[in-house]
């Protein structure tokens, strides 16, 4: 099973809770997706924390696990005050973190995230960085106290899904036993299943669920895809040849010449 | 029949002309002092079901899509029917084709279109949504309006303290939107602000599609235009913040460059009130009928909404009525 920061969790489907049409429709989203975590951003959707407020009670009634983010800051200051502030509104130590770097491509800026990850895992955070695929960015987040890594496979919302295979192959073969997510950038359940076949530990995904034309409906087809995915990895796939293989076994055949 | 109804929102005021032009002795009471200032006096005053339709069930198009001819015939001469234009800028045509496969009422026009529906976008945009049917009205002069026609038809109204005391009456409808503090209520706080220049002249509301911040700009009399709005989950009703408006003005600006040199005249904040489906409700408890839960719909669905209660309430519903309201 899942493990992330000594917690067992059932589903390799984390969802954020964002931009759906109504919080009936993410609440039922939510829950034919079999997700057991989902995000919630402190900014967007509690007005900075200062009200607790209705929707706040409503992702508590669905019985998940909450990952907060700090979606939106620019700054390792930001981050880290946004992250404190999560802390006390939703009574957890998990964090997802985000700086992001640009604005336009909500690039992560790296070099604040590795900070701000220090800053954090020496406080007691937990945290889920929010992170590019570059290899030595990993280490040295792994360096900074970081125990799960959450790279892109593509910009947040751009729903491309996966645009460097041999990057994210790469991150899976350095860090064997990280638990590796992938955050960002997943369009379709082809894509997450892509990902959880090159033994991805989890997908993490908002839009490609929330702006579809029937939410609920692909939130039970990431929930599949993200388990099919899975299933292949550790069933082995076959790795692609140049040559035709017949299924059939050609010795013995009758020849008929 | 004595009516009170709490509430001179537009779901209030919508309730009184149904209820008063069939008769019934009505009261409208609000705690607020004068209508400005409440979550109906901050709307856009779209009148646009099928736009609405994009990101809303079914119903909000259902019950929206007479909204116009009630309007009109309630207010004669508020009323605009100039339709809705829907623009992304070229970088973002992906978001007009979402729109359009999400819902209907449309049809999609090129550039030479849209300079002869609104000659001061030419050259903006290369296609468009024009969404032929759909209409707009100024929301504040059509909550006073409909204030002083309820006022020459005998209905009394009672604003501040006073409304504290209210006095007898047979039914009380409650239309107190997010101060109803009903279960399963939120809020959900949106921001606007008001510019005005005489630079840029629209006919119609415009929506901006862009995948982070869609936002409208509703022209209005004496060069204001209203643009909204934002949506965030919460019901502090504090000042607009600095990022809401740099991202209401960046859009604006988008829209028409000559918008960066229009004055802003006002700000505002409303909490809408919604349950968790993002549809309006009547319910009867007793003698108390509750019309809530409009959303971001209020001039939209109001009327329907009126027409629903003041059925309920002079026990006017047809038996089919009586049937769906027990499957609520």
């Amino acid at each position: 099973m899942l493990e992330l920061y000594g917690q067992q969790i059932p589903s390799r489907l984390l969802l954020g809770t964002a931009l759906y049409p109504s919080p009936a429709i993410m609440a039922e989203a939510i829950k034919a997706s079999g997700a057991d975590i989902v995000t919630v951003s402190l900014r967007r959707e509690t007005s900075g924390g200062k009200t607790g407020g209705k929707f706040w009670s409503l992702i508590q009634s669905l019985g998940v696990r909450v990952l907060p983010n700090t979606a939106g800051c620019h700054s390792v200051k930001e981050a880290v005050t946004t992250a404190k502030m999560a802390r006390e509104v939703f009574a957890t130590i998990w964090i997802k973190l985000e700086v992001i770097g640009n604005h336009d491509t909500l690039q992560p800026d790296v070099f604040g995230l590795v900070e701000a990850a220090r800053i954090l895992a020496a406080d007691g955070f937990e945290v889920f960085p929010y992170t590019t695929d570059d290899l030595v960015v990993a280490g040295r987040l792994l360096d900074a106290g970081c125990k799960v890594l959450m790279p892109w496979c593509a910009p947040i919302g751009s729903a491309r899904g996966p645009q460097n295979l041999d990057a994210l192959r790469s991150l899976r073969g350095h860090f064997p036993d990280v638990p590796l997510i992938v955050d960002a950038g997943i369009g379709r359940p082809s894509h997450a299943a892509t990902v959880m076949e090159l033994g991805y530990d989890a997908v993490l995904l908002n839009t490609a669920v929330a702006k579809a034309s029937d939410p609920v409906a692909m939130a039970c087809a990431f929930g599949k895809a993200v388990e099919a995915g899975r299933q292949a990895f550790r069933a082995g796939p076959l790795e692609p040849r140049d040559m035709a293989v017949p299924s059939t076994p050609v010795i013995g055949m009758a020849a008929f010449s | 029949m004595k009516v009170l109804i709490r509430g001179a929102g537009v779901t209030g005021l919508t309730l009184a002309h149904e209820l008063s032009s069939r008769g019934a002795d009505v009261t409208v009471v609000d705690s607020r002092r004068q209508i400005a200032g409440n979550a109906s006096w901050q709307a856009g005053g779209m009148l646009a079901p099928w736009c609405e339709r994009e990101s809303a069930e079914e119903a909000v198009l259902t019950l929206g899509r007479g909204a116009a001819d009630w309007w009109d015939a309630a207010l004669p001469g508020h009323v605009m029917r100039n339709g809705t234009l829907v623009v992304a800028a070229a970088r973002d045509v992906a978001e007009l084709d979402r729109f359009g496969r999400r819902t209907s009422g449309y049809r999609a026009i090129d550039a030479g279109a849209i300079a002869a529906l609104e000659p001061d976008l030419d050259g903006s945009f290369v296609s468009a949504l024009f969404f032929n049917e759909e209409a707009h009205l100024d929301p504040r002069q059509a909550l006073l309006g409909l204030q002083q026609k309820l006022a020459r038809m005998g209905v009394r109204f009672e604003f501040g303290y006073g409304a504290v005391h209210s006095p007898s009456a047979d039914v009380e409808a409650d239309c107190t939107g997010i101060t109803g503090q009903l279960t399963g209520l939120r809020g959900v706080r949106g921001e606007m602000l008001i510019l005005r220049t005489s630079e840029v002249t629209l006919a119609r509301p415009v929506r901006l599609l862009h995948p982070r911040i869609p936002v409208y700009v509703v022209p209005r009399s004496g060069n204001l235009f209203m643009v909204g709005a934002t949506m965030i989950e919460s019901d502090a009703a504090g000042p607009i913040t600095a990022r809401s408006v740099m991202e209401l003005l960046n859009a604006a600006y988008a829209l028409h460059p000559a918008f960066g040199e229009a004055e802003l005249v006002e700000t505002g904040t409303g909490i809408r009130p919604a349950f968790t489906d993002n549809l309006p409700r009547v319910e009867r408890e007793g003698n108390t009928i509750r019309i809530n839960g409009l959303y971001r719909h209020g001039f939209l669905l109001a009327p329907a909404m009126a027409v629903k209660a003041a059925a309920m309430i002079l026990g006017t519903e047809t038996e089919k009525e009586r049937a769906d309201e027990a499957h609520h």
